[in-house]
């Protein structure tokens, strides 16, 4: 179980996150949505241990990593997840098979006679076969995802986090990694917490949405709540539109002053 | 406008301040993994390969053409005022070993290996391999940047010496075919008058040169922010700051070499 009280999180002056109560139940597949820079990803990265909480705590099976000192039990902790990247964040300089087993060297006991099947393994689960050797240069977009994917299930993690699986994918690609993300679920009995501004991808994958807004959580219910919700800026996302409380600059400049500089030939 | 001024300047400052403690911080990191002695032997193998062997050819060539344009200069200005060319191979040797090899090496290899080191960290920072790192139970200082240390620990030392041979291999090359010194003259010129010390007095310097560079292109690298342009500023940053401090260091490091007596 997965659970943030009071989170805060600031980078200098600005303060991303702004007190997330947040909890996440074992085997549940949380997803969290909002826009752009409302700390979906920040939040995750918390859980994960990539950066401390300004303030606030968050407990996986009750250990704080944030309390942790010694290695092992650091380790001990990242054990429990796999972390699917936005840009899958595969390392270049190794093939596709040395990606998966990457992590097996400090997270198990695995001897290394075995890394090779379990690559073979891994790959099979995200639907991928023969490319064992490839470099991720010489893969696709999706085919990355999936290779990202199964490099995060490789020490069999009781956690996975999924930083926007879907982005930049084509919509047929997208509903395969969606599918992917289901499937795993079902056969590894994992406890997710899937981050992304895809309704689409939401709705199909969801036990529950927690819609994150200017660093809080705005609501939290199953995908039937948040659809029929009457919040109007949980609406407003839900519905992908421009005109709402939520507002979103179209020009990121002064029109009218623009046009004025343009008329007057640039002599300003 | 005096107040914009010194906002800016206090900005400035403010913000070398908080570069230079998180330059402290990975310092005092990369320091706790070496005392823990668990070293990424393969890394560091492959950035030995990477720094040593692919900077070789740079370096030696730089360094013989550095003995050369000495013989040069030296036969030229000797022969000015004596008529001869005298004591070229003392001058080119004592040069080459106690500055110039050093130096000059640590700074092409800061050019080479220094811009390639901050490019290739700080394109796995801004495209999360180095979170992905974390994620996947290593220490990115750990992986990255005591393997790229270690290797500059014990590579540029080497360089330096193959350098200091071309080095003074140029400035024979050319006191034969310009000033017809027989090579015996040149050798006998620099065997009388160095001594081990000398050679030792550079020597030590290039383990400075290495930390240095090898520090600051890690650092530039893993702390780049903002895509293919930071990648860019760190990449300049790195090459920039290595030679700057290299050349400042240079002072010192002999100021602390010549007080300790090995000069």
């Amino acid at each position: 179980m997965i659970e943030a009280k009071g989170v805060v999180k600031s980078f200098g002056s600005r303060t991303i996150l702004r007190g997330i109560d947040l909890r996440v139940e074992t085997g549940e597949t949380l997803v969290i949505i909002g826009g752009s820079g409302c700390g979906k990803s920040t939040f995750l990265k918390c859980v994960i241990g990539l950066h401390a909480p300004t303030s606030g705590t968050v407990a996986v099976d009750g250990i704080e990593v944030a309390k942790l000192q010694d290695e092992h039990d650091i380790a001990d902790y990242r054990r429990r997840f796999g972390y699917l990247f936005q840009e899958g964040a595969l390392f270049d300089s190794m093939t596709v098979a040395e990606n998966i087993v990457f992590g097996l060297k400090y997270l198990t006991d695995i001897p290394r006679s075995k890394y090779r099947s379990i690559a073979s393994e891994c790959l099979a689960l995200v639907g991928l076969k023969d490319v064992e050797d490839f470099k991720p240069s010489e893969l696709s977009g999706g085919m990355k995802k999936r290779v990202a994917l199964a490099r995060s299930i490789a020490a069999r993690p009781s956690y996975i986090l999924y930083d926007e699986p879907t982005t930049g994918l084509d919509p047929i690609m997208s509903d395969v990694i969606n599918d992917l993300i289901l499937d795993l679920q079902k056969q590894l009995k994992i406890t997710s917490i899937v981050v992304t501004h895809d309704m689409k991808a939401a709705y199909k994958v969801a036990g529950r949405i927690a819609m994150f807004h200017e660093g809080r959580v705005l609501q939290i219910g199953s995908p039937d709540e948040i659809r029929r919700s009457s919040d109007p800026r949980v609406r407003q996302f839900v519905d992908g539109s421009s005109q709402g409380p939520i507002k979103m600059k179209l020009k990121e400049f002064d029109a009218e002053g623009s046009q004025a500089h343009l008329a007057s030939g640039g002599k300003s | 406008m005096i107040e914009s001024a010194l906002a800016s300047f206090g900005g400035g400052l403010l913000a070398l301040a908080e570069e230079t403690g998180q330059f402290i911080l990975l310092s005092r990191s990369t320091l706790r993994w070496l005392v823990r002695g668990r070293i990424e032997w393969r890394q560091t193998l492959i950035q030995m390969s990477r720094i040593g062997v692919d900077s070789l050819p740079v370096t030696a060539m730089t360094s013989f053409f550095t003995g050369m344009v000495l013989a040069l200069q030296t036969g030229a200005t000797s022969k000015h005022f004596f008529n001869t060319p005298l004591f070229v191979g003392t001058v080119v040797a004592f040069s080459i070993v106690m500055e110039l090899g050093p130096v000059m090496t640590a700074i092409v290899v800061a050019g080479r290996a220094g811009a390639a080191i901050a490019a290739e960290l700080g394109t796995m920072k801004v495209t999360e391999q180095i979170d992905a790192l974390y994620t996947l139970g290593t220490d990115p200082v750990r992986y990255l940047v005591i393997p790229r240390l270690l290797a500059f620990l014990v590579v540029l030392p080497l360089l330096t010496v193959i350098s200091d041979f071309t080095g003074i291999l140029g400035g024979l090359f050319v006191s034969q075919v310009k000033y017809d010194i027989p090579a015996i003259v040149y050798w006998h010129d620099i065997v009388d008058n160095m001594e081990v010390r000398h050679f030792v007095h550079g020597f030590l310097k290039t383990f400075v040169f290495a930390w240095t560079v090898a520090m600051v292109s890690n650092y530039k690298g893993v702390s780049t922010r903002g895509g293919a342009e930071g990648v860019g500023r760190s990449t300049t940053a790195a090459v920039v700051v290595s030679m700057t401090l290299v050349l400042v260091l240079d002072y010192f490091a002999t100021a602390l070499l010549n007080a300790a007596g090995i000069t």
